[in-house]
């Protein structure tokens, strides 16, 4: 098979590599990119451990080909960071409200809210269990998660007055 | 939102203890920096892809791969003669000479999916291709897939060696049970059906192994929550064990027990050596994992006899419990060992007979699973206690407020020779009852049966044992001598006054880095956030069980405290030295050592560390320079081996849980929806209060999946039938409610802070709970259901009268 450039914005910065045409795109996030924070759960698009933010939406990163990413905008929970890498306001939400256990669900999580949040800074209760009812966490039974995404929905709109 | 600030003791003098505390974890898991087994990158890696055996049962006639070698990039294949000549079997927990288990199928399949060969290839998709250029010829021979069926003399023999597909058949009594139920008022008979379902992470499991043919060692990185896994690998490849080097500092995507990677690491271990060093890595993928992996939980079925008075008041139970371990039996037969120690629950019951049977089938080998099997008894315990009620016609709530042991009891001696250290069981079932506000419960229910509908309440009480000794593998194996199950914890701190914890296991979501750096932060009043702990791994030499049984609170809280605590009196030793007072005129505060009389007089943090390091002439006479200590804790209550009845002390610390859920059915669809769920929860002092909330929510989420979703489905030819998430159904956030928790405090008195175990408590509660929810709210149709999972479909048909019970 032969391996395809493939350039993409990732986390606001220009980023590319080779991929077969057949590779996964979280595969080529993981192993090509080296951008090991997003996480395969099951590959088949239940559990959403693997979510990722596409052009402002969140998607399952098992059902897509690296190829299809091309001149896209990609954000995964490393671009959720603040510059220096530090958590940012819903990272930190998600530590106060512990909001994980294993932190193995916790990067798709965290970009499932993010696309949340992006087009809806006020959830309702609705809005989040819409928001997070794709991503399966086996540790928390779900409560603390709810905690964490009410305190970093607050955060962030008192971050944007 | 939680109740733990209800919790006595963080009222207490404690300055972090039973605190909101940062989980010191959570900071790499939510910026995407853990380190999982998949983000170990190692150049030149080279990955395993295994072939799924498509019977159940059959000779494997020949293995033809010269295709999917001769395809560019794969570096080997490996078949189950090559792994049976240069390995030896696995370990079985019992002495199963006979159940010959290697990480390959050897000569025969023994279960759908079972691997019948590994290809090694430079990247997965590659080694994925070549698997299917494999030619394997079988001879597919009928399975045995029901466990009833397979006690039988004339059923297929999974191992045809073993003579039967018995594995272990058990009989134990504890008390005068013939008299109790001679004497009693009642007796009632039961079936109680546990499906084999798993607490399933949503990491599947994973391993990367290196020979480092400089060092004549393996290196293992892995996913790995299990005693002994270094002892069993160097077993199997014969090796030395100081040549198996497991690295513990890898975050674990949850386990919840399942966690057990043997067979996989014997196979990447020996493919790296075989291969002269290559880093060699097995990652499961979904289908492997719910199909061949470690995943299977019990698959149980109870036969109970109750003897109770006209009060409901229970005398004595009799058991028999048939437990379908699946071809490969490992550690499974102990899940109906472990239960043991709390085998008539929270309750005054005066006798047991106890009569557990481990059966072969052809289906996945079981792996121990959450609470070690005391999940499904749980469930058969308060299944019996409803039944008594429904019996005679009494309260649920009330027939338990009239068998559950008092709070003057304690320590209660049950009648299998267990101690319960602590508990206030009648308060904590009254502040469940409180949270649920109860009386209104009951109003909402009727409301909605008013209006056609089915609903129910349910109340299931739970002990959850915590921190054990293992001793229950003594007593289905007497050649298994075991009675220590120790963890260590050192502690070190540098010359400029930092604090180094070092546990030796991995972690996987505990919060164990956050559990030692607590306690070792409260005991030498130093900030936990400033206290780095690290997880040594298998050769560094730190004495460790793993973190199973709900026993990291108590053992490696424990050996941490025991650690601190001689820090400090080495930190007394230099300061009586240097001050010249005597000790017991020093008293210490936040590191700092004075004169009590003169508190003037003193040493600082910093100069007491100065000291131990680089100042050997005002060291005491005799004292080691630097400041470490290793702690390795025994289990509280330990030491006693069983007596001539068997009665022993199994597991030192009991906590408890009353849970109460609220649900609703479809008469339709059988839909079963749980409307709310609340829970009062008593594990002593919580250490972290977070944590611990956390612990109980997620085990609750996982029941509610094993009371009426989750299940590993055959067909009645062997076939699997539940390869995927959408086959094997786990509960999402619209499944479970905003669970409410409130705490109750009965420290233990064997412990270093009063803590006992959490992990496991919601999960054993849990099934018993919606399933006497479900039957109260079926109880309108004269309809009950004493099987789980209780699906949809399931719930349909008994209401449609097409399943009699």
């Amino acid at each position: 098979m032969t391996k395809r450039d493939i350039t993409l914005t990732l986390n606001g910065k220009t980023v590319s590599g080779q991929a077969d045409p057949r590779m996964t795109l979280v595969d080529f996030l993981r192993v090509v990119l080296k951008a090991t924070g997003t996480h395969v759960g099951c590959e088949h698009g239940v559990c959403g451990a693997c979510t990722i933010v596409l052009n402002g939406e969140a998607i399952r990163s098992c059902l897509m080909l690296a190829v299809q990413v091309e001149s896209q905008e990609v954000t995964t929970v490393e671009g959720l960071c603040e510059e220096d890498g530090s958590p940012g306001i819903l990272q930190d939400a998600f530590r106060d409200g512990h909001g994980m256990q294993c932190g193995y669900c916790t990067p798709g999580m965290l970009t499932s809210v993010h696309a949340l949040l992006q087009s809806n800074d006020d959830p309702s209760d609705e809005d989040i269990l819409e928001a997070i009812g794709g991503n399966i966490c086996r540790c928390t039974g779900y409560a603390q998660i709810i905690d964490s995404i009410k305190i970093g929905a607050e955060r962030l709109r008192e971050d944007k007055s | 939102m939680s109740g733990a600030h209800d919790n006595p003791v963080a009222g207490s003098n404690y300055h972090y203890i039973a605190r909101k505390r940062r989980v010191v974890e959570d900071k790499r898991f939510v910026t995407g920096n853990g380190n999982f087994v998949q983000d170990q990158d190692l150049p030149g890696t080279l990955h395993v892809a295994v072939l799924p055996s498509p019977h159940p049962r059959a000779r494997i006639v020949l293995i033809n791969a010269e295709a999917a070698l001769a395809l560019a990039g794969v570096a080997a294949v490996i078949t189950g003669d090559e792994i049976a000549e240069h390995t030896l079997p696995l370990y079985h927990g019992l002495p199963l000479p006979e159940c010959r288990w290697f990480p390959l199928a050897h000569e025969m399949t023994r279960y759908a999916g079972e691997w019948v060969a590994a290809v090694v290839a430079e990247d997965i998709y590659i080694a994925e291709d070549a698997l299917d250029l494999i030619e394997v010829e079988y001879e597919a021979t009928p399975a045995i897939v029901d466990p009833e069926e397979a006690m039988k003399p004339d059923a297929p023999l999974v191992h045809p060696g073993h003579g039967s597909n018995i594995i272990y058949d058990g009989d134990f009594e504890w008390g005068p049970v013939a008299e109790d139920f001679e004497a009693a008022d009642h007796t009632l008979s039961f079936r109680a059906r546990w499906g084999r379902s798993s607490t399933v992470p949503i990491e599947t499991f994973g391993v990367l192994a290196k020979w480092d043919k400089g060092t004549e060692t393996l290196n293992v990185w892995a996913s790995i929550q299990m005693p002994n896994y270094p002892e069993q690998i160097a077993a199997a490849l014969r090796m030395p064990l100081n040549g198996v080097k497991v690295n513990q500092d890898i975050d674990v995507g949850g386990s919840y027990g399942v966690k057990r990677g043997i067979k996989h690491t014997v196979l990447v271990g020996y493919i790296s050596r075989k291969l002269g060093g290559a880093p060699v890595s097995l990652i499961e993928d979904r289908l492997v994992n719910l199909a061949s992996g470690d995943a299977h939980g019990p698959d149980r079925i109870f036969y109970t006899d109750v003897a109770f008075d006209q009060g409901g008041v229970i005398k004595s139970l009799k058991i028999r419990a048939i437990d379908d371990c699946g071809a490969y039996p490992g550690r499974g037969p102990f899940q109906l060992g472990k239960p043991i120690a709390a085998i008539v629950g929270p309750y005054r019951i005066n006798s047991v007979h106890y009569r557990p049977c481990s059966v072969a089938t052809n289906k996945t080998g079981q792996v121990p699973v959450r609470g070690m099997g005391q999940g499904p008894t749980n469930y058969m315990i308060e299944t019996a206690v409803d039944e008594v009620a429904r019996h005679l016609k009494l309260d649920r709530f009330e027939v338990r407020r009239r068998n559950l042991i008092r709070s003057d009891e304690f320590p209660y001696l049950n009648p299998t020779g267990t101690k319960y250290d602590s508990g206030d069981y009648e308060t904590v079932l009254g502040k469940v009852t409180e949270l649920a506000n109860y009386d209104d419960l009951v109003k909402r229910r009727d409301e909605l049966r008013a209006e056609g509908k089915l609903a129910g309440i349910g109340i299931a009480t739970c002990l959850e044992p915590s921190g054990g000794n293992n001793l229950f593998e003594f007593l289905f194996n007497p050649k298994a001598e075991i009675s220590t199950y120790m963890e260590g914890c050192q502690v070190r701190i540098d010359s400029v006054g930092n604090i180094v914890g070092t546990m030796g296991t991995t972690t996987s979501g505990q919060g164990h880095e956050t559990l030692v750096s607590t306690i070792l932060g409260e005991e030498l009043q130093r900030d936990p956030d400033d206290i780095r702990v690290i997880h040594a791994d298998s050769l560094a030499g730190l004495p460790t069980r793993s973190p199973i049984a709900s026993r990291m609170a108590v053992m490696l809280g424990g050996a941490a405290a025991g650690a601190a605590q001689k820090i400090k009196d080495q930190l007394f030793q230099i300061a009586a030295h240097n001050l010249n007072r005597p000790i017991d005129g020093l008293e210490y505060s936040e590191g700092t050592i004075f004169d009590r009389s003169d508190p003037a007089r003193k040493l600082s943090w910093d100069e007491l560390c100065n000291i131990a390091h680089r100042q050997f002439h005002k060291l005491p006479e005799g004292m080691e320079p630097g400041l470490q200590a290793l702690h390795v804790m025994q289990v509280p209550l330990g030491g006693q081996m069983p007596d001539e009845k068997n009665r022993v002390q199994l597991y030192p610390c009991f906590s408890f849980q009353a849970h109460i859920p609220f649900v609703e059915i479809d008469p339709g669809t059988g839909k079963v929806t749980v409307l709310d769920y609340f829970i009062a929860h008593d594990c002593g002092t919580v250490i972290n209060p977070d944590i611990v909330r956390g612990m109980i929510i997620g085990g609750v989420a996982q029941g509610i999946g094993a009371a009426l979703y989750e299940k590993f489905d055959y067909g009645p030819d062997g076939q699997f039938l539940s390869g995927t998430f959408v086959d094997y159904v786990m509960p999402s956030v619209f499944e479970i409610p905003y669970v409410k928790d409130v705490e109750h405090c009965t420290p233990s008195p064997l412990t270093s802070h009063g803590q006992k175990g959490s992990g496991e408590g919601g999960y054993l509660g849990a099934p018993a709970a919606i399933a006497s929810a479900v039957n109260d709210a079926l109880e309108p149709r004269g309809l009950s259901i004493h099987e789980l999972p209780m699906r949809m479909n399931d719930i349909e048909e008994l209401l449609n009268g097409e399943k009699p019970e």
